[in-house]
């Protein structure tokens, strides 16, 4: 029913890391949707496991995994299922791409740009390399990159320029979702801007859906349909731009909108007093209680997760 | 030991001084440029990263100078700590010129100012404790007397909210979270009680929710200790909560000057309205219009544009005028400076 129109759907999703000090929980039972042509925003704190979500989404794991376990549709097909070298042909840049944090250092310094954006196509779908090219040069055209940039090195290129490039190399083989790890937060507020403007072209343009994952809330609201807050390892809350932006209903949710200084408006921004858990050893009951100025009595176990129409939230006071 | 009573008498001296209007730092028509060599001997241009700038602080004020990245910024205050040489012009730090200080001098001139890295763990030695950090600013000032360098070290970790302060002291930079080793640079900033703060981009590399905290923190210190301090950043919202002025710098010049409120509800020039336009609240409605955001990136400072060097992305750029002379400084309202033909 609604299937058709779900791009990825992650369905108890777990990742952990074996480190010398215990386990890191980086990713701890993680549930969402997200429909063809959306876009939806994880944000949270740094060390909350954002960018081990994205990995363990394009399945790019370190080798000290201790449990990696879940299910991951995307487009009805079930990922996790897959051997890797089918997970290589079918989904990792075929159907799932990555623009990885600081992309703009992401890119091989001694290989042309060019190349470099053509690459998947030939790796992908073995076409030739004149084509893969042609489909590069493309690519740049639609990220703004001049045409001629194609025989630089990523070096000749600037911060803002780099950052297109490895957008192209994300977009090159049409996938369905593509996942931005940070894409802007190098970059200054103008080149930011102008990446957001070509994001949105681009996700209208292409029919391509979005997982944007970010600590910046003001900038995130530039290309968000969703938004998804995680908080030590788990989603808290996911809910519909249109409502989190206004009104979001999980404290800890409220309170990081309430960091956010704002250029209009009077209001004086908060901040969060103490600190994210241990992911080694997460406390039990809600993960937030620590911090939270609303916590009582029954916080010190572990919410259920409420439905709320589209919208979940993980709280005692949304039950 | 001085150093305390400069700083408890820091209000009547600034009466004394009256001649100057108290004025604590003068930056007159300075120039920072960099030689280019090639092959490395031989001639090649110059990098010019501050190219004319004029402005004075006074004593507890607090300024913001914004920019994009490469525009200079970082060229202007490691200038001003005379990290750089300044080319042409001149630095006046309390009446006196800090040009060509002897190395003696520099000293006790550097003593006088606080410096707040942008990245708090590239600022920390990793192989020192808390402790040692905060002592070295003391001893290399000539303080040994170890109960005396402990209650200052005890006093300025007080000051930045981190107690209890021996519990911090034994820890190496590594062991503690962003926001607290941020706190260790500012408290070594404030530990020889300067009366000048440099802060660069001070909150960029830290977590939303704590970076609100840093900015406030930064804030009560300079009402506190009546500090003059030099905000730089990035980040137009974050210069509302925290400065009185707001300096704009574009390819190594300052295009408009003003109070915040002048700069951010009367904006004047084309860059500072991009800018302003850039910066997003956080609002669904973002997401379905496209900013007007003039394209292309800042010149080179090798050879910027010739007249106004924001005429090459300008949407109001004036053919035969603002590709050709560089424009003066309007003052469409007191205390308010544009560098913008269109206030002809």
């Amino acid at each position: 029913m609604e299937k058709n129109n779900t791009v990825l759907d992650i369905q108890n999703l777990k990742l952990y890391f074996r480190t010398t000090r215990g386990t890191v929980q980086a990713v701890d039972g993680v549930d969402f949707k997200l429909k063809t042509n959306q876009a939806v925003v994880v944000v949270g704190e740094s060390g909350c496991g954002k960018t081990s979500l994205s990995k363990a989404v394009l399945r790019l794991l370190p080798r000290n995994v201790e449990h990696y376990s879940g299910k991951v549709y995307l487009n009805d097909i079930e990922t996790m299922s897959l051997d890797d070298e089918e997970y290589r042909k079918q989904i990792r840049w075929v159907k799932m791409s990555l623009v990885p944090q600081a992309a703009m250092n992401a890119l091989n310094p001694v290989i042309r740009v060019g190349e470099q954006v053509a690459e998947p196509m030939s790796v992908h779908y073995g076409v030739k390399k004149e084509e893969a090219l042609q489909q590069a040069i493309k690519m740049f055209q639609h990220v703004g990159v001049p045409v001629d940039f194609i025989n630089r090195y990523p070096f000749e290129l600037s911060g803002g320029m780099r950052q297109r490039v490895a957008l192209a190399m994300a977009l090159v083989t049409a996938p369905d979702l593509v996942i931005l790890d940070e894409p802007t937060s190098a970059l200054d507020v103008l080149t930011q801007a102008n990446i957001f403007n070509l994001l949105k072209r681009i996700k209208s343009e292409m029919a391509t859906s979005f997982v944007l994952i970010t600590h910046d809330i003001a900038t995130s609201s530039e290309l968000a349909d969703r938004v998804a807050v995680m908080y030590a390892g788990q989603i808290v809350e996911v809910a519909d731009s249109s409502r989190f932006f206004k009104e979001p209903r999980h404290p800890y949710s409220a309170k990081l909108m309430a960091s956010v200084p704002r250029l209009r408006g009077n209001d004086e921004p908060d901040f969060i007093t103490g600190q994210p858990p241990s992911l080694i050893n997460p406390p039990t009951g809600c993960r937030f209680a620590a911090r939270c100025p609303r916590r009582f009595e029954r916080c010190s176990e572990e919410p259920p997760v409420t439905k709320i129409g589209d919208d979940v939230v993980k709280c005692w006071l949304n039950v | 030991m001085e150093k305390e009573i400069t700083q408890e008498k820091s209000a009547p001296q600034a009466i004394d001084q009256k001649s100057r209007d108290g004025v604590l730092l003068e930056v007159n028509d300075l120039h920072v440029w960099f030689e280019l060599r090639r092959f490395g001997f031989g001639h090649a241009g110059y990098v010019r990263a501050v190219d004319g700038v004029n402005f004075d602080l006074k004593d507890g004020q607090t300024i913001a100078i914004v920019g994009e990245s490469g525009c200079g910024k970082t060229s202007l205050m490691r200038t001003i700590l005379r990290l750089n040489h300044p080319t042409k012009g001149e630095v006046i730090f309390d009446g006196k010129v800090i040009n060509n200080l002897k190395p003696s001098e520099l000293k006790d001139y550097r003593s006088l100012l606080g410096y707040v890295q942008q990245d708090p763990y590239g600022a920390l030695p990793p192989f020192m404790t808390v402790r040692n950090i905060l002592e070295e600013p003391l001893r290399v000032n000539g303080i040994k007397d170890k109960t005396e360098l402990f209650n200052r070290v005890k006093k300025s970790l007080e000051e930045v909210k981190m107690s209890p302060a021996e519990e911090f002291m034994p820890k190496f930079p590594h062991q503690l979270s962003g926001g607290q080793q941020q706190r260790v640079v500012i408290a070594r900033a404030m530990i020889m009680n300067p009366r000048m703060l440099i802060a660069d981009e001070p909150v960029s590399m830290l977590d939303a929710s704590v970076r609100v905290e840093i900015l406030k923190l930064l804030r009560n210190l300079q009402e506190s200790h009546n500090l003059g301090v030099i905000y730089i950043t990035h980040d137009l919202s974050t210069v509302r909560y925290f400065s009185e002025k707001i300096f704009v710098m574009y390819a190594g010049q300052l295009i408009e000057r003003g109070n915040v409120s002048q700069v951010l509800n009367n904006t004047k020039h084309p860059y500072t309205f991009a800018l302003l336009e850039a910066t997003s609240d956080p609002d669904a409605r973002n997401a379905l219009v496209q900013k007007e955001i003039p394209p292309g990136e800042p010149p080179s400072l090798v050879k910027p544009p010739a007249g106004c060097r924001f005429h090459p992305r300008c949407p109001h750029m004036i053919e035969g005028l603002c590709n050709v002379e560089e424009p003066p400084d309007y003052e469409p309202e007191p205390g308010h400076f544009v560098a913008c033909w269109l206030l002809k």
